[in-house]
């Protein structure tokens, strides 16, 4: 506990308006109606009266599937969803019935391997969630036993009315009731990230009337009925009353800590247990997450779906025959075919009711050609997606040492898809940029200090290999910037002219002096000291604010204490040169918000001297400052376009001296605005401040790099040159995001920014008039102009780059129905685009018109509970599990832990699942062609009659068996070019992009191939082995001889198909392929061997009748070779004459780099479209602007 | 478990091992002019001789194949063949001459050619058991046989229309006067007559049903020893197929005169079929077929002209870099 007592302050008085929420009206009546039911007796087990009339949920959270009774009923059910898995029960079926041309073990066996491995592997699953589950419901929390007593308990055992007792960094296990804190007025600190993405802290303050039972013992005789509302997913409503010792209090939000939050910077805080497990907010808010299936797959089945079409037209077409045919076969009394009876057939064959037999033949040639369905595709493409996911997870490339996270594919069925990303939509803050700011530079009197070097600056000198000159002074850089003196969180500030106490002796150390006092004084952080080492840590609202209280502490200011009315700091007297420790008292906070883009304080020093003191954004405080205080304006506001320009986030920061007069007279309007319940309440406060925060004193600007996150810019530059579009969609204000822009290259001087906001005169006046309809209106012409104009200016220019920044206000009328198409070509025209203050669902609706506006594969990345709706909008959702907040991993399908890992999982194991996946479907629809159209060549020779060339389980073992292997094996290890070259060749991503490798030209090309393959191989076949004698027995060729020579042609010509399609072949690649054809002998033998009630027709077939006999051998030598000359002579010209992307880096590669770098670079170059953004395309456009310094200077914002 | 050991395993980080990183060693063979040339040239190579051998092989087999269906209808009946076949009255003796036109080494082997005659159709092919040919207590296991399955005296030995439709046409070889002996044994396969067809298993009740389909059966010999059956059983798998009817097992000399009597019973003129009988020797290549060398020196000639165009394409273009136009992504972009 600690410093608890020591510390107890009054904090919520330190804000002196906006204290969190306003609070709801209490609605009374509500209570006890519909909806309003729920009566908590607190303290009391079960959180039930004696009378024991409700029972309430528990606290067991359960996120898996199925439960072990519902699993078999439901996964089967999930499984033959699948069109082809239902079609194959139904095949499975029929083949119990008499139509079927083969047993029916042998054909339900495979179809039972396929569902069961698919089974299996949901099951795996979702054993693996319940393991999550598992860890959550057992964590402990602890739990108020009886007579003031609390012991541990798991949260799964919690039951409503519950009295818990939840320490500092620890989750709330349910949603609770506050009933008092380790701070005298019970407020206390929660971090609601996981909820809304926000990461500065909320306050919460219970009821005044429990607020003193904030001891464990005094629990023992605790008593109180809550009546609220029923769970709903609202997370920002909460309705209800108190009954305490007889006395009725009205609840709200304020009170109520969710599930999912976390409590910070509070020692402990007791609460009464309000809604269990699913009853709570948060898993009340969750939805379903979306399934999704990648588009190959969704083309796959219009593959499939095609299949069946040409399995039907195959089966119709067949039946018709065999209707006319059978119908033939009675001519009056006369048998024509009377070796078949069919004066006496049954009604499968029977030639009076032709055409009925011709409907039940229909049904058996369906069971016969659905081997022109692969049974084993979908199973076989599960299968293959989990080892892919294995192995980005196992990536040791995509691993973070410092978070000791490696890369965790949540889901396996998109892998593919990251091979075809064609937009990136990424977040900003967490994703791109840590959310760490970093104090790296200030202006000072008009002089400028910090010699600290942004990321994007490393990432362009790397680049260039050049030393970077930095303020005159040469610095190399390398990968590992570990010095320790740099190791302070937030603050990279350098400049041996002001650290370590040399300010004094600059030319204005006493403005230097009081810029930093002003950096300790002028916040609300709060300190936290470590009672051994003396440390100083700062819990802040926001992280630009942390770097400051840093910032200062580390320069000599050390804010170490804050009571409700005074800060304490320690710093350097310049006089004596000790450390001297001064307190100031805390007159009044002037709060941070949007519209005023600063905030001050004000204070008086220890001499009684009234100072106000603010910080704020250039663009209003510019305009604040006193005739006097311009001294430093001019060379001030140069410094902060510079810092700008670099990326970084500034601060403007002035003084004044107020008198007692001047303050008594704000003093009095100030409180009374505050205390003032009209609606414009807001605006009589800024009325109040705005008169005080005039005549201000420049003293210089601060400028904190709101720090990229490791390798972004680099990351950024490789995914730009893959063709990749990135979007950033920000809840940011529209300075940082487009500093953010600047920092990682997404935006550059010399690109034409079109600027969508909506701040016309007009606007502004009608927000004024507070008329919605008229503020819509005028809104929406606005937005579509400014589109307009924006794509006139496109469409003037073809050579320029253009960039789109847009904000939240205008985002909501430019994604209405009229004119967001148009919007969405405007986007998509420029290179950049940054939509900034977007809401969550504004970030999700973006998502959505780019997937639905362009209909291509989008990706969304973020690391906010905010963006969750985006991560499940897009094709793929990439959460960033760098940060504590899981709501966004938990949503993703897949986790990385940083931006820069976004490069090798597209570019490299993208670009391989997709090709890897493509490639296996075509192989898988070409062996199942090249083995059914042998089944139809043969029925054209049995006059359609449904009897197959070959044994039954040569039949059903063909797909799983024989030929799944090495397709599989294909789809797991198969490389086009090593990861090295898809990184060095970023471009190669585009076959993923512009989906080159599943075409229909592609897929169609495959089926051809197997149609050939299957003609030469049965014709060669039939034609060889029939009728003359094929051994020097003088023995002719049966049934069984001629199906099983065509089957080892088909295996062997498969499996050496697969070997001539694959060019990587490691061991596994040999023992598959090779495997396969060795694996169909060994049956062979076994089979045989079998007794000839097992074996039938296959009985002793190869050891007494094939083996022995050279024309066998000879047959399958060349049919095979014949069959796949075709694709050799194909796969020999376009390789050589006509090579894919892949191709050529494959030429490259084999015939050594260094061989013909031009080669190298026209392959590397090889896009009419240049890439726009990222650090290369900027490098290249400050050269041309060097070059040609004609070209017009962007204006800096 | 000491400390660092605990570490090592608590943390995440993915094990280093050249399979999890996908770096295992790999042949990534390409398709480069030499490889292509020197496949092609090695399979041409390796084909012509191997096309020259089995042309060879197949000239040496000396084949006599006679069509007999028609001829052996008397004119009186060329209108109305169903009759004359089904009649019991007609004489079905039909004699012809061959003649031999090389030398045939023993064993000559005697095969029945049956043209346009579905052996392999579902019906047919399922319609036997498999089971009653096996074992002599199954003899009731005649429900895949139907309609052919049994009658009032019992169960039908071998039953269904497999056997029913036995081959009933006999060949009676003559050189002059003399008639030449017919090896009856070991025409069908060793496996067949061994576990397939029972040495205890008697013909019953066969062609005892109310139509008389093809042959009849000698009901005191146990069905391994019916070789006729048993090669008739092994269904053909298309619609042309040949049989063995039995040997020769002594040479004919060069343009001798074969006579052989037929009896002309099995009826094919009503599925408009054809019948043929066949004398052959056969050597490592099986019987007189040409095929096998014509593909082998086809594919060989293929691969040798492919060869040749690959060379001259690479001498003509030696260094063809590979236009990147081609790309799909330059070409949309170009269409734009």
């Amino acid at each position: 506990m600690g410093t608890g007592r020591t510390k107890r302050v009054h904090f919520s008085k330190i804000y002196s308006f906006q204290c969190g929420r306003r609070r709801y009206d209490d609605d009374g009546s509500q209570i006890g109606g519909p909806g309003f039911s729920r009566v908590v007796y607190c303290n009391e087990t079960g959180g039930v009266s004696e009378g024991g009339q409700s029972y309430y949920a528990d606290n067991y959270m359960r996120s898996t599937k199925y439960t072990p009774m519902s699993f078999f009923p439901k996964s089967l059910f999930e499984q033959f969803r699948r069109v082809a898995n239902f079609f194959f029960l139904v095949t499975a079926i029929l083949s119990f019935t008499e139509l079927a041309p083969y047993s029916a073990v042998s054909a339900v066996l495979p179809l039972i391997v396929v569902i069961a491995a698919s089974m299996v592997k949901e099951g795996i699953e979702d054993w693996q969630r319940k393991q999550q589950d598992h860890e959550v419901n057992n964590r402990k929390v602890k739990v108020h036993r009886g007579g003031g007593v609390f012991e541990s308990r798991q949260w799964k055992k919690l039951k409503v009315g519950d009295i818990v007792k939840v320490e500092k960094d620890e989750f709330f296990p349910a949603d609770l009731l506050l009933l008092s804190s380790s701070y005298e007025d019970a407020i206390c600190y929660v971090e609601t990230m996981n909820l809304d993405g926000e990461t500065n802290l909320k306050l919460k303050q219970s009821l005044e009337a429990t607020s003193t039972i904030n001891d464990d013992s005094s629990f023992s005789n605790f008593k109180a009925a809550v009546k609220c509302e029923d769970p709903n997913a609202s997370l920002y409503t909460f309705v209800g009353t108190m009954e305490f010792q007889g006395q009725q209090y009205p609840l709200s939000p304020q009170q109520l800590l969710l599930r999912g939050s976390k409590l910070r910077n509070t020692d402990y805080i007791y609460g009464a247990v309000i809604f269990t497990g699913h009853d709570t907010k948060v898993i009340q808010n969750s939805t379903e997450p979306p399934s999704k299936r990648s588009g190959i797959e969704r083309r796959m089945d219009s593959v499939i779906y095609f299949m069946f079409f040409i399995m039907f037209l195959t089966a119709f077409l067949g039946s018709v025959y065999f209707g006319i045919v059978t119908k033939n076969d009675l001519d009056g009394d006369r048998q024509k075919r009377w070796y078949l009876a069919p004066d006496r057939s049954d009604i499968y064959f029977d030639p009076n009711r032709a055409p009925i037999a011709a409907i039940y033949h229909f049904l058996t040639d369906l069971l016969l050609y659905s081997y022109l369905i692969p049974i084993s595709l979908y199973v076989s493409i599960e299968v293959v997606k989990v080892l892919q996911t294995i192995f980005i997870n196992n990536d040791i490339h995509m691993y973070y040492e410092e978070a000791d996270k490696p890369a965790h594919a949540r889901t396996s069925n998109l892998t593919e898809e990251l091979g075809q990303i064609n937009t990136i939509l990424s977040d900003k803050t967490g994703t791109l940029t840590c959310n760490s700011m970093e104090f790296i530079k200030c202006s000072i009197a008009g002089t400028a200090y910090g010699r600290g070097v942004t990321e994007v600056e490393k990432a362009m000198a790397k680049r260039m290999g050049s030393p970077l000159i930095v303020n005159g002074r040469d610095k190399y850089f390398d990968d590992d910037d570990n010095d320790p003196s740099l190791s302070v969180k937030g603050y990279n500030f350098e400049d041996e002219r002001i650290t370590n106490g040399y300010w004094i002796h600059e030319p204005h150390s006493d403005v230097i002096q009081k810029f930093f006092r002003l950096l300790a004084i002028c916040h609300t952080a709060i300190p936290d000291v470590d009672e051994e080492t003396g440390k100083v840590t700062y819990e802040a609202e926001s992280p630009d604010e942390a770097a400051f209280v840093i910032a200062a502490r580390e320069l000599g200011f050390e804010f170490y204490k804050r009571t409700q009315t005074t800060v304490s700091f320690v710093e350097l007297d310049p006089v004596s040169k000790k450390r001297v420790e001064r307190t100031y008292e805390l007159l009044n906070v002037l709060e941070f918000n949007s519209a005023r883009k600063r905030m001050s304080v004000i204070v008086k020093d220890e001499d009684g001297k009234l100072l106000l003191l603010s910080k704020g954004a250039d663009s209003v405080m510019f305009a604040r400052l006193a005739k006097n205080g311009r001294e430093f304006e001019e060379n001030t506001k140069k410094h902060v376009n510079q810092y700008a320009d670099a990326g970084l986030r500034t601060l403007i920061l002035a003084y004044r001296e107020v008198t007692d007069k001047e303050y008594e007279a704000f003093n009095e309007k100030f409180t009374e605005a505050k205390n003032s319940v009209s609606a414009d309440r807001d605006d009589l406060i800024d009325e109040a401040t705005a008169e005080i925060e005039k005549d201000l004193i420049l003293l210089g600007a601060t400028a904190v790099e709101d720090k990229l996150q490791k390798g972004v810019p680099e990351c950024i530059d490789k995914l730009a040159q893959a063709g990749i579009k990135i979007w950033v969609l920000t809840g940011d204000k529209m300075e940082t995001a487009i500093n953010i822009g600047f920092s990682c290259s997404l935006l550059r001087e010399g690109m034409k920014q079109i600027t969508i906001i909506l701040e016309s005169p007009e606007i502004i006046a009608a927000e004024k008039e507070g008329d919605e309809n008229v503020i819509a209106k005028i809104s929406k012409e606005s937005v579509k102009k400014q589109i307009l104009a924006g794509k006139a200016q496109l469409s003037a220019s073809t050579s320029e780059a253009f960039a789109l920044i847009i904000d939240g206000k205008s985002l909501a009328y430019a994604l209405r129905d009229s004119i967001k198409n148009t919007f969405l070509e405007l986007a998509v025209g420029c290179a950049s685009v940054i939509c900034c203050r977007s809401s969550p669902k504004q970030k999700a609706l973006v998502t959505r018109l780019v997937k639905e506006g362009t209909g291509k594969t989008t990706l969304a990345i973020g690391d906010g509970a905010n963006d969750v709706g985006m991560l499940q909008e897009a094709d793929i959702g990439i959460g960033i599990s760098g940060v504590e907040g899981m709501q966004a991993v938990m949503s993703s399908d897949i986790a990385i832990a940083q931006f820069r890992f976004l490069e090798r999982l597209l570019l490299v194991h993208g670009h391989w699942c997709y090709r890897r996946i493509s490639s296996m479907i075509c192989y898988f629809f070409y062996k199942n062609i090249v083995f059914g159209t042998t089944i139809f060549l043969y029925e054209a020779y049995a006059s359609f009659s449904g009897q197959a060339a070959y044994n039954d389980w040569y039949l059903s073992l063909y797909n799983v068996f024989f030929t799944s292997l090495p397709a599989i094996a294909l789809g797991v290890f198969d490389q086009d070019v090593s990861a090295r070259f898809c990184l060095k060749f970023p471009l190669l991503y585009q076959e993923g992009v512009q989906n080159t490798l599943f075409r229909w030209r592609r897929i169609f090309g495959w089926m051809l191939n197997g149609l050939a393959s299957s003609v030469i191989i049965f014709f060669l076949c039939i034609r060889a082995l029939d009728p003359e004698a094929y051994n020097k027995n003088g023995k002719t060729a049966g049934l069984e001889v001629v199906g099983t020579t065509i089957y080892t042609c088909v295996v062997w010509v498969v499996n050496c198909q697969m070997a001539l399609a694959v060019n990587y072949f490691t061991l596994i690649q040999h023992i598959f392929i090779w495997g396969g054809i060795i694996l169909w002998y060994l049956f062979l033998l076994g089979y045989g061997a079998m007794p000839a009630t097992i074996s039938t027709t296959a009985y002793k077939v190869f050891v007494e009748t094939l083996a022995p006999a050279p024309s066998y051998w000879f047959v399958t030598l060349f049919a095979s070779i014949a069959a796949l000359i075709p694709y050799f002579c194909y796969n020999a010209v376009q390789m050589r004459f006509f090579p894919a992307y892949h191709g050529m880096i494959q030429w490259i590669r084999h015939e050594g780099n260094c061989e013909d770098p031009e080669y190298v670079q026209m392959v590397r170059q090889r896009s009419i479209r240049t890439t726009t953004v990222g650090y290369t395309a900027r490098s290249i456009a400050r050269d041309n602007t060097l070059s040609h310094l004609n070209l017009e200077r962007q204006p800096p914002k | 478990m000491d400390a660092s050991t605990r570490t090592k395993s608590r943390s995440k980080k993915p094990q280093y091992s050249r399979f999890t990183q996908q770096e295992l060693p790999a042949w990534k063979p390409i398709l480069t002019p030499k490889w292509i040339i020197t496949s092609f040239v090695i399979i041409a190579i390796l084909f012509t001789p191997a096309g020259l051998l089995c042309l060879w092989a197949s000239e040496r087999v000396v084949e006599i194949i006679d069509r007999y269906d028609d001829d052996c209808l008397p004119d009186s009946y060329s209108t109305d063949p169903d009759s004359f076949i089904q009649s019991n009255n007609t004489n079905k003796t039909c004699v012809r001459t061959l003649k031999v036109p090389r030398k045939m080494t023993a064993p000559i082997f005697i095969y029945y050619q049956l043209d346009n005659f579905y052996q392999n159709h579902r019906r047919y092919v399922k319609s036997r058991s498999d089971k009653q040919l096996r074992d002599p207590d199954e003899a009731d296991e005649t429900e895949d046989c139907k309609p052919i399955n049994g009658n009032d005296d019992g169960p039908i030995v071998p039953c269904g229309l497999v056997a029913w439709s036995l081959f009933n046409d006999t060949y009676k070889f003559f050189k002059g006067n003399k008639a030449i002996d017919i090896d009856k044994k070991d025409i069908a396969w060793e496996s067949d007559k061994k576990y397939k067809f029972g040495s205890n298993v008697y013909p019953k009740n066969f062609q005892n049903w109310e139509l008389i389909g093809g042959g009849a059966l000698d009901e005191s010999k146990p069905l391994s020893e019916q070789e006729d059956l048993i090669v008739w059983m092994k269904t053909a798998a298309l619609p042309t197929f040949r049989k063995l009817y039995g040997k020769i097992n002594t040479d004919l000399e060069a343009n001798e005169t074969i006579t052989v009597v037929i009896q002309n019973n099995y009826n094919t003129y009503v599925f408009g079929g054809e019948k043929k009988v066949a004398l052959s020797t056969a050597n490592w290549i099986g019987g007189k077929n040409d095929f096998f060398g014509i593909s082998f020196l086809t594919i060989g000639g293929v691969c040798f002209f492919v060869a040749i165009n690959f060379i001259l394409l690479y001498v003509l273009k030696p260094r063809p870099l590979g236009d990147p136009s081609y790309l799909s992504w330059n070409r949309n972009q170009g269409a734009q």
